[in-house]
């Protein structure tokens, strides 16, 4: 690093200096930073090229390994979706947490005051990740079961119908809520990372061992557990009782915990 | 231009920054200056909305800064040069900022250059980056949008004596193109080859502000003789003030007054000049003591 000459200041075009107001920055300007925010990173990057290659080797090894009855477009979907459901959320989570473990936040926010704004921006960035991952798995799934069939010579089976993939993209997409509420909660990575992994497995199984302990609380479990109703929605066909049940523990669990979350990331001071 | 009007901040029952007013003018570069724990970067984050105030109120260009509809066009910003996620890389960062600002992809360059980072150091991540190396990058970043005022927490911190040499002459280069420049530091020398005005905060509250002539003037002038207690003497009768110290005499006579009555004493002066910068040194240290007294309490 040589500092031989002191450079003058470059000073924009006089064209691009405006001397009366600038332009509010727009919300696209806001969701394409943090889109790049996602990728630009080493731990990002190799967190989303994880989750592509999970995909392809799920499907190589169902390709490789499954019988041929059971070379069925449900069957790639899943082996496909597994990684993924597990995977997203820690997207959403760094998303979050970057700000505030990484200290990022100081840039980010003194260039965009409204708090509020960059959450809307990562939240949007995070569904469309989730989204397109989900139309991706979907998409690497259909052409495995067309090989795989075509190579065996068996029959292609489109077993999965509209609503169901429409049930498990709504539920990876709950997962990711999930994450990124648990980054705005603790603003720490790891702390994030580690609560949603107990929400993940340590949660259902304690639930699940209590419900078929106490009959009580197999009766109560839809109405209190969330994770119990994330994950009945995998196998789809929820009736109006079901959608009450997710309704209900989705604003104790998720909505009011993100929201109070909200609060005071807005109100908290960075440093 | 910066008006912070009696700003106040309480942390539950300890008051970090109280009743802090000052202003930082055009083409000034002001040093903000006190020491370790005094309030310096806890005023610059309430500054830029990171951290709210409990009282008061802060203007940038006339306006509160959540107000600016693109605030790194208007206030180049550097807090601290380390809160950077240490995955990206010094261009990534510099890009992130351009494209966030919105002024054209070639800024990243012209700034890299500015601040004599290479193609090579700028494809590194900043985890790799020395504090000077983030320095640069930092004041990259806060240059970007092409301000009109920085707003700099510690900027030398890191820095070697070229690298400070080289900030001074970059920031009286922008205040001489009219912009206006808050820069802290805990260190008086440092601060003192840069700024021209100077704002000294000491616990949370303002102890002395003024351009840093009328700082330094207050000071008036040292003499130092063979018998310093005659001097003072002689300057005392004569109806200036007059302190031993430092084996002379501070007074605040001008040189050539001391001169007069040191003449009609018969006091040979081994040395005299204006007490450059004592006055404010001693203010100083005077702060850091009581500091570092508390601290020693706590
Ligand atoms: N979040 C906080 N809670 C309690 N005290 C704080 C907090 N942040 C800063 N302080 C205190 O406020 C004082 C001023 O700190 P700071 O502004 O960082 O000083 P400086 O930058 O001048 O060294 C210090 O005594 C510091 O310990
Ligand atoms: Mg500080």
């Amino acid at each position: 690093m040589s500092t031989a000459a002191v450079m003058e200041n470059p000073r924009l075009a006089e064209s691009e200096r405006s001397h009366t107001e600038h332009a509010p920055i727009p919300f696209r300007t806001v969701f394409g930073v943090e889109l790049r925010k996602a990728f630009d990173t080493r731990s990002g990057f190799w967190l989303l090229a994880a989750i592509a290659a999970a995909g392809v080797i799920a499907t190589g090894a169902v390709l490789a390994f499954a019988s041929d009855s059971d070379l069925t477009y449900d069957n790639f979907a899943a082996a496909i979706g597994v990684p993924m459901t597990i995977l997203l959320p820690v997207v959403a989570i760094l998303a979050v947490t970057g700000e505030w473990s990484q200290r990022a936040g100081l840039t980010t926010f003194t260039l965009v005051p409204d708090r509020a704004r960059v959450i809307r921006a990562k939240l949007a960035v995070t569904l469309t990740i989730g989204l397109a991952s989900m139309a991706l798995a979907l998409g690497v799934g259909a052409l495995g079961n067309v090989i795989g069939t075509g190579l065996k010579g068996v029959d292609t089976t489109w077993d999965l119908s509209f609503s169901s993939i429409l049930y498990i993209v709504g539920a990876d997409l709950i997962g990711m809520l999930v994450g990124f509420t648990l980054g705005i909660l603790t603003r720490n990575s790891a702390g994030a990372i580690v609560g949603y992994f107990s929400y993940w497995f340590v949660l259902p199984t304690l639930s699940m061992v209590l419900a078929a302990n106490q009959s009580w609380f197999e009766k109560a479990q839809p109405w209190v557990d969330f994770s119990f109703n994330q994950n009945r929605m995998y196998d789809g066909g929820f009736s109006g009782q079901d959608w009450a049940q997710f309704a209900t523990t989705g604003t104790a669990w998720l909505l009011l915990p993100l929201a109070f979350g909200l609060w005071r990331v807005l109100r908290a001071e960075v440093k | 231009m910066i008006i912070v009007d009696s700003l106040t901040k309480k942390y539950g029952g300890f008051t970090a920054v109280a009743h802090v007013t000052f202003r930082a003018e055009p083409g000034r570069v002001t040093g903000f200056l006190g020491p370790n724990g005094a309030g310096k970067s806890t005023t610059m984050r309430i500054l830029v909305g990171l951290t709210p105030a409990s009282a008061g109120d802060v203007t940038l260009l006339g306006r509160r800064y959540a107000d600016l509809p693109n605030p790194g066009r208007e206030i180049g910003v550097l807090l601290d040069a380390s809160a950077q996620h240490a995955g990206r890389t010094g261009r990534e960062i510099l890009t992130l900022a351009q494209r966030t600002m919105r002024v054209p992809r070639s800024r990243v360059d012209e700034m890299l250059e500015l601040v004599s980072l290479t193609e090579d150091e700028s494809g590194r991540r900043v985890k790799d980056y020395s504090l000077g190396m983030r320095q640069r990058l930092g004041i990259a970043t806060a240059l970007i949008g092409d301000p009109e005022v920085l707003v700099l927490d510690e900027p030398a911190n890191g820095l070697d004596p070229a690298g400070i040499r080289w900030m001074r002459d970059l920031l009286r280069g922008f205040a001489n193109q009219g912009g206006t420049v808050l820069l802290s530091s805990h260190l008086l020398h440092e601060i003192e080859v840069i700024a021209d005005d100077l704002v000294v905060i000491g616990n949370g509250r303002i102890v002395a502000a003024g351009t840093k002539s009328e700082l330094l003037e207050a000071a008036g002038t040292f003499a130092a003789a063979p018998d310093p207690a005659v001097l003072a003497a002689a300057l005392t009768e004569a109806g200036h003030s007059a302190e031993q110290a430092l084996g002379g005499v501070r007074t605040d006579a001008d040189p050539a007054a001391v001169g007069r009555v040191a003449l009609a004493a018969g006091v040979p002066l081994t040395e005299l000049r204006p007490a450059d910068g004592a006055g404010l040194e001693e203010m100083f240290l005077e702060l850091t003591k009581d500091n570092a007294r508390e601290e020693v309490a706590a």
